[in-house]
């Protein structure tokens, strides 16, 4: 029998040698392998270039070589005075500068917008690297400090506070006041803090507490109430700035601000009522957390704008940029408690068990053991929710505040400065600012997540 | 004698805050206080509120006339009908945007996720530029940009731009004929002139595209058209049991395309063609027939199209990157193609992460939707919430009623994707 009539073994001779595979590897290989492998990867490659050809030399053109640089007024950017074809108008972003760093805030008093900028910026730098020690300390001046003294800086502070809870029962002392402070209000406070106190001790026996400790923790509470409204209370001799005045970038920030530290107590009691055994406390939160996270933000900001005014005594009248803190907070919020909610379901069982193993109280065991855990591991997502708050406060140009991009809206229409780019110019600033704002936020969030993955694997 | 230790009565129950009962009842009848006394107190100022500004609650404004134009209108409308009509009006103009949007959005998105996992460098990183740049820009930004600096800065009627079988080839033509093929330009020249004129204009005042008229024996074919679908409806699901039952494949796709477009085609064929189409003039300073889509539309379906898109290209990427290479490598080893190994291995498992995300981006275009509101596109918060707001002063009635237009779109669109994940989700074994 010979081999060839074995029908599965093919005859050794019968195939040609193949020529050796083309190199994978080098200049050529790569190249081979990512442009011009075939076809229709040249066709796509020979698309792609055209593509960029059409889109970024006009850019750079636009924006760079045919750009104004310097001049007063719009007969800088005509071309029919420059004598060719004008890009970008720069002068006109150098010209509305103070208006979209500080909006309409009196020239005088930039200075405290500047110190919050830069008190923003020292404080929030280093809590942004992990290295840098003196965390807690930094979070607590950042997210505690921060906000009562940026408010007193930029508002001029002195509220002029007139009733402390008696007042909603009808009791107003009225009497004099002194440097910004009413007597009356505080007397209020002081009562209030010894009802509170007597209230708690009387109380806490049922409960299982200690009548030292319990009158500790009431008076250390109210002292720190006491101290933020004391700040906010008196007169500094600050001028006072209405909101009205504000615009620009100072807007764009204080909303995103206050709306990402407001919504993340509330994002995490939310997430906690959310994931409680008690039911009431449950569908609660639930019913919260899902409306405002089904409703668009315009419509939170009409309901904050037009309807919440008419839920209030007649007697509040709040501010318009409040109104829209107020939106923007409860809708941060819905938001916020649902990045907290993955981190709560993402912390292992087992950390629950032990510290319940541990006998610690369930408030004990979110505070010490499961909440430091989760809150580290949705960083990320609490910066992702950031910079979708960020891209949003553009909304409130709506409602008529003038943001950053609303301050510039404004700004097309001055006719001082009315040439056939300043259009182009402004969106083309606009869109560098945004861009860079959430581009270098979403970049940082990717560098975080890679470094808890990277913790967590070991 | 028993031990006193076990015979004592129960111990005397103290009220302690470790009792779980106890304190979820004192926690849970604290919350119901506030939530009451909270619910009672903005009752009782906004009926305080209204009645010093002498609004009358309730919803028997909605059959009032509203006394305003709207600039788009699905539905017939004039000024002298009721704000309900209005509010109809709006919703329509919301969905018909959110609608269109979602198509578009899901086109861009599925392209440019596939480009960003491309083995063509210059490809990938394009789409990656486009997904970086369109994610960091604010949704309202983009569609201002749309409309102040893109449409509003387009030539006037007169000399708007023509899109069309014509002046494409007229384009290609005068191309041809620059490069040295007068032939072939001057052949082109001639199809060009032998084609219908322009249907698509684009100018500052929107665009203006070819309006189709139907005859009335138009019904009889969309009534064939809605048959066939129905019976490829069946016939897709017998070839599908067959394959289950004996493996065998049946071409269901071109199948069922046959089955739709061919019957329709023939009654049309028969009928003599009851559709026509009605293409647009330019008389005077306007144009004449066909439909005018207005500028605000445009814009906002672009920039919110172009915004959702990548976001939806980031959930196609990983949604394939999450199928792992196993997948596709004993797909090859069973002796699958690249094409069904694509079809049938890789999307259907990538389809299962891709879908929930997805469908959180059709909401969040929807409720983006709103945002027409800045360029004056008239949605339901503009036509709604806006001037109807402002003529009657119904805040609470009209701003609930919006709220839970999109609570309701949005709980609709979530009930769908449980159901959803339900069915698509990896049975355990």
């Amino acid at each position: 029998m010979s081999l060839d009539t074995v029908a599965y073994v093919a005859p050794v001779d019968l195939r040609p040698q193949e020529p050796a595979p083309v190199s994978t590897r080098g200049a050529y290989g790569w190249a081979r392998a990512h442009l011009f492998g075939s076809i229709g990867q040249v066709l796509l490659t020979l698309f792609g270039i055209w593509v960029i050809y059409v889109v970024v030399p006009p850019l750079l053109k636009f924006f760079i070589f045919d750009a104004v640089w310097t001049g007063t007024g719009r007969d800088a950017c005509l071309p029919e005075t420059v004598g060719r074809p004008v890009g970008a108008c720069w002068p006109f972003i150098a010209a509305k500068w103070n208006q979209i760093i500080y909006g309409f805030y009196p020239e005088a008093e930039r200075w405290r917008v500047n110190t919050v900028y830069f008190f923003g910026a020292a404080l929030l730098l280093p809590l942004m690297f992990p290295k840098v020690p003196y965390k807690r300390l930094n979070a607590l001046a950042f997210f505690g400090i921060y906000p009562v003294a940026a408010f007193v800086l930029l508002t001029g502070g002195d509220l002029d506070l007139r009733n402390f809870v008696l007042g909603w029962f009808g009791l107003d002392l009225g009497l004099a006041s002194a440097g910004g402070l009413r007597v009356g209000f505080w007397l209020q406070f002081l009562i209030v803090t010894g009802i509170a106190v007597g209230i708690g001790m009387l109380v806490c026996p049922f409960f299982g507490g200690e009548r030292r400790s319990v009158a500790k923790t009431i008076l250390k509470t109210f002292a720190v109430i006491g101290v933020v409204l004391l700040v906010v209370d008196i007169d500094l001799g600050l001028v006072p700035v209405e909101t009205r005045q504000w615009g620009g970038l100072l807007v764009t920030l204080v909303i995103a601000v206050t709306g990402i530290t407001v919504s993340l107590p509330f994002g995490i009691l939310l997430a906690l009522g959310r994931r409680s055994e008690l039911p009431l406390v449950k569908y609660a939160s639930i019913i919260f957390i899902e409306f405002w996270r089904g409703v668009p933000l315009i419509t939170v900001l009409f309901f904050a704008t037009y309807m919440l005014p008419l839920f209030l005594p007649g007697r509040f009248t709040i501010d318009g940029l409040l109104r829209a803190l107020v939106g923007v907070a409860l809708f941060a919020s819905a938001y916020m408690a649902e990045v907290v909610r993955a981190g709560l379901q993402a912390i292992p069982k087992g950390q629950y068990e032990g510290a319940m193993a541990l006998g610690l109280r369930s408030g004990l065991m979110m505070r010490l053991v499961v909440l430091p855990q989760a809150l580290k591991l949705v960083i990320p997502g609490i910066v992702n929710n950031f910079i979708g708050l960020f891209k949003d406060t553009t909304l409130v140009l709506i409602v008529s505040i003038f943001d950053l991009l609303g301050i510039l809206r404004a700004a097309f229409t001055d006719p001082s400065w009315a040439t056939p780019t300043t259009l182009f110019t402004g969106f083309g600033f606009a869109g560098i600012v945004y861009f860079v704002f959430c581009y270098g936020m979403s970049r940082y969030s990717m560098a975080l997540e890679r470094r808890l993955d990277r913790n967590r694997r070991h | 004698m028993t031990d006193a230790r076990w015979s004592g009565s129960a111990p005397v129950r103290r009220w302690s805050w470790t009792d779980p009962a106890l304190r979820s009842a004192v926690i849970q009848i604290t919350l119901a206080i506030a939530l009451i006394w909270m619910a009672w107190s903005f009752f009782a100022n906004a009926q305080e509120n209204l009645a010093r500004q002498g609004i009358a609650s309730g919803f028997g404004f909605m059959e009032n006339s509203a006394g305003f134009g709207i600039t788009q209108t699905l539905i017939p409308y004039s000024e002298s009908m009721s704000y309900g009509r209005v509010f109809l009006v709006g919703l329509l103009n919301t969905l018909l945007v959110a609608f269109l949007g979602i198509i578009l959005a899901t086109i861009i998105g599925f392209l440019m996720g596939v480009a960003r996992l491309s083995n063509n460098v210059v490809i990938r990183a394009l789409a990656s530029a486009y997904v970086e740049v369109t994610r960091n820009l604010p949704p309202l930004f983009q569609i201002l940009f749309w409309y102040l600096a893109v449409l509003s800065t387009m030539p006037n009627p007169r000399q708007s731009w023509a899109f069309g079988i014509k002046p494409f080839l007229d384009s290609l033509a005068s191309g041809a004929s620059a490069i040295g093929l007068t032939p072939l330009g001057a052949w082109l020249k001639g199809m060009a002139d032998a084609a219908a004129a322009p249907g698509v204009f684009v100018s500052n005042r929107g665009l203006v595209v070819p309006r189709p008229i139907f005859e009335p024996d138009a019904n009889i074919i969309f009534g064939i058209l809605v048959a066939s679908v129905i019976v490829a409806f069946f016939v897709a699901r017998w070839a599908r049991k067959r394959r289950e039952a004996t493996g065998q494949q049946f071409p269901t796709f071109w199948a069922g395309l046959a089955i739709i477009v061919l019957p329709a085609l023939a009654a049309g064929l028969v009928l003599g063609a009851p559709v026509t189409i009605e293409n647009p003039e330019l008389r005077g300073f306007n144009f004449v027939g066909g439909i005018r889509v207005i500028p605000e539309f445009v814009s906002l379906l672009v920039a919110l199209s172009i915004y959702t898109a990548g976001f939806i290209a980031e959930i196609v990427r990983a949604g394939i990157l999450a199928v792992s290479k196993g997948q596709t490598e004993a797909a090859h080893s069973l002796g699958l193609r690249s094409g069904p190994t694509l079809r049938l291995i890789i999307i259907p498992q990538a389809m299962r992460v891709i879908v929930p995300p997805l469908t959180s981006q059709y909401l969040n275009l929807t409720k983006n939707s709103t945002l027409g509101v800045a360029v004056g596109y008239p949605d339901l918060v503009a036509v709604f919430a806006g001037t109807t707001l402002n003529q009657t002063g119904q805040a609470i009635e009209i701003i609930a009623l919006t709220m839970a237009v999109y609570l309701t779109i949005s709980i609709v669109t979530s009930t769908l994707m449980g159901w959803y994940n339900k069915r698509v989700a990896l049975v355990e074994r």
